[in-house]
C-alpha cells in the first residue's frame, strides 16, 4: 500500500493531495497540465520535498516533514517512467537497464539485463544507443529500466504522449499487461481521462493541485461531483465481450443479456467509448420507435449535473452511462433523479478500444 | 550583379580577409626560419629546458583546474543560491584582467610582501620567483576558461537524466560520475582545450609573479622573449616550435573527442 500526502506551494500551484493505492492496483492521476500531477510523482520519488507530507510505501516511511524523516530518491524503490523517457544518451540500451542493477560482474549485469530487454522484445537492440531508437522502442527499454530494480512503487508520468498515434495503440496495450502483473502499486499520470479509464483501476482527477473526485472511470464518467470532472470526463467506456455481427458490424454483449454494436471491428474483450453528448435520451421503455440509432438501453437517471447550458445526466443500467443534453431538453422532458429513460445513440458514434 | 550575389561576395572577401590575417603571422613563423633551425634550435639546452618546463607546469596547472573547477562549476550550474550571479561574475574576472596586473595581483596576495605572504611563509611555501609560482599564475589565468565553459556545459544537461538516475538508485555522486559528466564531455573537453592554449602561451602574469630564470620559471613564452633582443631567429624558431605543440594538441583533443563534439559545444 501507498500513501502519499503533500501540501506545498509550488510556484503559482498550491498542491494538498493525498493518496493511496493498493497492492497491485493501478491510479490514474488524471487532470489538466499544471494541476499538479507530476509534482505528486516527484513527492513519492523523493525528487520535490514539500512544505508539509508523508509518504510510506507498505511499513516504510519514506518523508514525514513531522519528524524530519526525508529518504534520498536512490533509497526508495520507485519505478519512474518519466515523460521523455530520460534515457542515458550515452550508455546502449542494455547499459541503460543495468544501471538500475547497481555493481555485479559486468557478464553478470549484461545478462539480466538482457533477460529484461527481451520480456519487451528488445534482445535484437541491447546494444543501440538510444538516438536510434524509435519512440515506441524507447519506451519499451524505458520500462524495462523501470522495473529492473523491482520497484516497491510504479510511477508513470504520461506514458503514451511522446508516442504517435499508431504505436499508442499496441504500447497502451502492453503497459496495460504490465500493470496487470506487477504487484507494486501503480500511479500514472495523464491528462488524457480515456488513457486513465483504460489504464487506471481507479481514476483520482486532479484540479488546482486538489484531488477533486476519486472512483472508477465508469464512475466518474456517470456521476461526475463537479462541472469540471464532467467536462474532463468526457468519453464513457462501457465493457463488454466483442464478436461479429450482421453488415459487418461488432456486437459487444454488456452482460445482462443487452449488448450494443459498433462499426468498428472487435473480438473479445473490449471497452466501447461513447461521448455523452452522442447518446439522445428519450422516456419510457426501450420497445419504442426505432430510429437510425442502432443502440438503445434501458436506465435510470442517478445524476443530473448542470455544465454550462448543457446538462450532464448519470445513467444506471446494465453499466453506468452518462449523456450530455441541453438545459432546454432536460427540463422538457422532465429529466430527473429517478426518471425511467431509454439512452440511444448510434453504431457509428461507438469506438472500440483495447483493455 | 544583383543584390544578392553582390551580399555574397561581400561576405567571402569578408571571411577571406580574416582567414589571411589569422592564419600569415603563424605561417610567417614557418617560412621566415632557415629550415632546420626548427629542429636545431631543440638541441639547445635552454630551450629543452624551457619547453619541458612549460609542458610540466602547464599539465600541472590543468591537472589542478580540472580537479577544483568540474566539482566548482557543477555547483555553479545546478544550484541556486543567494549571489550565485555575483560569483559567476567573480569567476569570470580574470578573464578581463590583464596580464600584466594580474602578475601584480598575485604579488599583492600570495608574494612575501602580500597579503598571505605571511602565512605561507610560517608554512614554508615559497611562490614568488619559484617554479610553483609559475603553476599558480597559469591556473590564476587559464581556470575562467574551463570554469565558464563546464558550467554552461552542466547546465545544458537535461534534469531529467539526473533524476532519472537517483530513482534508479544512484547517489548524488554517482550521478555525478556516471550521467553529469558523460553527458556534459564535449563542453568539459572543449573547456580544458581552451584553458590548456591559454596556459600554454601565458606570459605577462608569469613574467611579473614568477620572473624569468632558466631552468625553474622560464617557460617557453619567456625564453622567446628573453632571445628576441639579442636572437631573432632562436626567438623564431622557439616559437615555431610552440605553435607545433599547441596545434598537435589542439588536434589530437579535436581528434579524440571528433570534431562535431566540439562544434556542438561551442554553440
Amino acid at each position: 500500500m501507498l500513501r502519499a500526502s503533500a501540501r506545498s506551494r509550488i510556484g503559482a500551484l498550491e498542491l494538498d493531495a493525498s493518496l493511496e493505492v493498493a497492492e497491485g492496483e493501478c491510479l490514474a492521476l488524471a487532470g489538466p497540465s499544471g494541476a499538479g500531477k507530476t509534482s505528486v510523482l516527484r513527492v513519492v520519488a523523493g525528487l520535490l520535498r514539500p512544505e508539509r507530507g508523508l509518504v510510506s510505501c507498505g511499513d516504510r516511511i519514506w518523508l514525514d516533514t513531522e519528524t524530519g524523516r526525508d529518504v534520498p530518491p536512490e533509497g526508495r524503490r520507485c519505478g519512474y517512467l518519466f515523460q521523455e523517457y530520460a534515457l542515458f544518451p550515452h550508455l546502449s540500451a542494455w547499459q541503460n537497464v543495468a544501471y538500475a542493477l547497481g555493481k555485479g560482474r559486468r557478464d553478470d549485469r549484461r545478462r539480466e539485463a538482457c533477460e529484461l530487454l527481451e520480456r519487451f522484445g528488445l534482445e535484437q537492440l541491447a546494444d543501440a544507443r538510444p538516438r536510434t531508437l524509435s519512440g515506441g522502442e524507447r519506451q519499451r527499454v524505458a520500462l524495462a529500466r523501470a522495473l529492473a530494480r523491482r520497484p516497491d512503487v510504479l510511477l508513470l508520468d504520461e506514458p503514451l504522449s511522446a508516442l504517435d498515434a499508431r504505436t499508442r495503440a499496441s504500447s497502451s496495450r502492453e503497459l496495460a499487461a504490465v500493470l496487470r502483473q506487477a504487484q507494486a502499486p501503480a500511479l500514472l499520470v495523464t491528462h488524457d481521462f480515456a488513457e486513465a479509464a483504460q489504464l487506471g483501476d481507479r481514476v483520482a482527477i486532479l484540479d488546482a493541485g486538489r484531488v477533486v473526485q476519486e472512483g472508477t472511470p465508469s464512475e466518474l464518467a456517470s456521476v461526475p461531483g463537479s462541472a469540471f470532472v464532467a467536462d474532463f470526463t468526457g468519453a464513457v467506456v462501457l465493457t463488454g465481450v466483442a464478436r461479429a455481427g450482421e453488415d459487418g458490424l461488432t456486437v459487444v454483449d454488456l452482460g445482462g443479456g443487452e449488448s450494443i454494436v459498433s462499426t468498428d471491428p472487435g473480438l473479445g474483450a473490449v471497452g466501447a467509448s461513447v461521448h455523452p453528448w452522442e447518446i439522445t435520451i428519450e422516456r419510457g421503455g426501450p420497445g419504442g420507435v426505432h430510429g437510425s440509432a442502432l443502440n438503445r438501453l434501458a436506465a435510470e437517471v442517478t445524476s443530473v449535473t448542470q455544465i454550462g447550458n448543457r446538462v450532464r445526466l448519470g445513467l444506471a443500467g446494465a453499466q453506468p452511462l452518462a449523456a450530455e443534453v441541453t438545459r432546454a431538453s432536460a427540463s422538457g422532458l422532465g429529466l430527473s433523479e429517478g426518471a425511467r429513460v431509454t439512452a440511444t445513440w448510434k453504431a457509428a458514434a461507438t469506438r472500440l478500444v483495447s483493455l | 550583379m544583383n543584390g544578392r550575389a553582390g551580399f555574397t561576395a561581400l561576405v567571402t572577401i569578408a571571411l577571406a580577409t580574416a582567414i589571411a590575417f589569422l592564419t600569415l603571422p603563424v605561417l610567417a613563423i614557418f617560412l621566415d626560419s632557415r629550415p632546420g633551425a626548427l629542429v636545431s634550435s631543440l638541441g639547445e639546452e635552454s630551450a629543452r629546458e624551457a619547453l619541458w618546463l612549460s609542458l610540466r607546469t602547464t599539465a600541472l596547472a590543468l591537472a589542478i583546474i580540472l580537479a577544483v573547477g568540474t566539482p566548482a562549476a557543477y555547483l555553479l550550474a545546478t544550484r541556486s543560491f543567494p549571489g550565485r550571479a555575483l560569483l559567476l561574475t567573480l569567476v569570470e574576472l580574470p578573464l578581463v584582467l590583464p596580464p600584466a596586473v594580474a602578475g601584480i595581483a598575485l604579488l599583492a596576495a600570495v608574494g612575501p610582501s602580500g597579503i598571505l605572504g605571511g602565512a605561507l611563509d610560517a608554512l614554508h611555501i615559497r611562490l614568488a620567483l619559484e617554479t610553483a609560482g609559475v603553476v599558480v599564475a597559469l591556473t590564476f589565468v587559464a581556470s575562467p576558461f574551463y570554469l565558464r565553459q563546464a558550467q554552461a556545459a552542466f547546465a545544458s544537461v537535461d534534469r531529467t537524466l539526473l533524476d532519472a538516475s537517483r530513482t534508479l538508485g544512484a547517489s548524488e555522486a554517482r550521478t555525478f560520475l556516471r550521467v553529469m559528466i558523460p553527458s556534459a564531455l564535449p563542453g568539459l573537453a572543449a573547456g580544458a582545450a581552451l584553458a590548456l592554449g591559454r596556459a600554454l602561451g601565458e606570459f605577462g602574469a608569469t613574467l611579473m609573479f614568477a620572473g624569468s630564470f632558466q631552468g625553474i620559471t622560464q617557460t617557453v613564452p619567456l625564453a622567446i622573449y628573453d632571445r628576441f633582443a639579442t636572437d631573432f631567429d632562436a626567438a623564431l624558431a622557439l616559437s615555431g616550435v610552440l605553435v607545433a605543440v599547441s596545434l598537435g594538441i589542439l588536434v589530437s583533443v579535436k581528434l579524440v573527442l571528433g570534431a562535431e563534439a566540439l562544434d556542438g559545444a561551442a554553440r
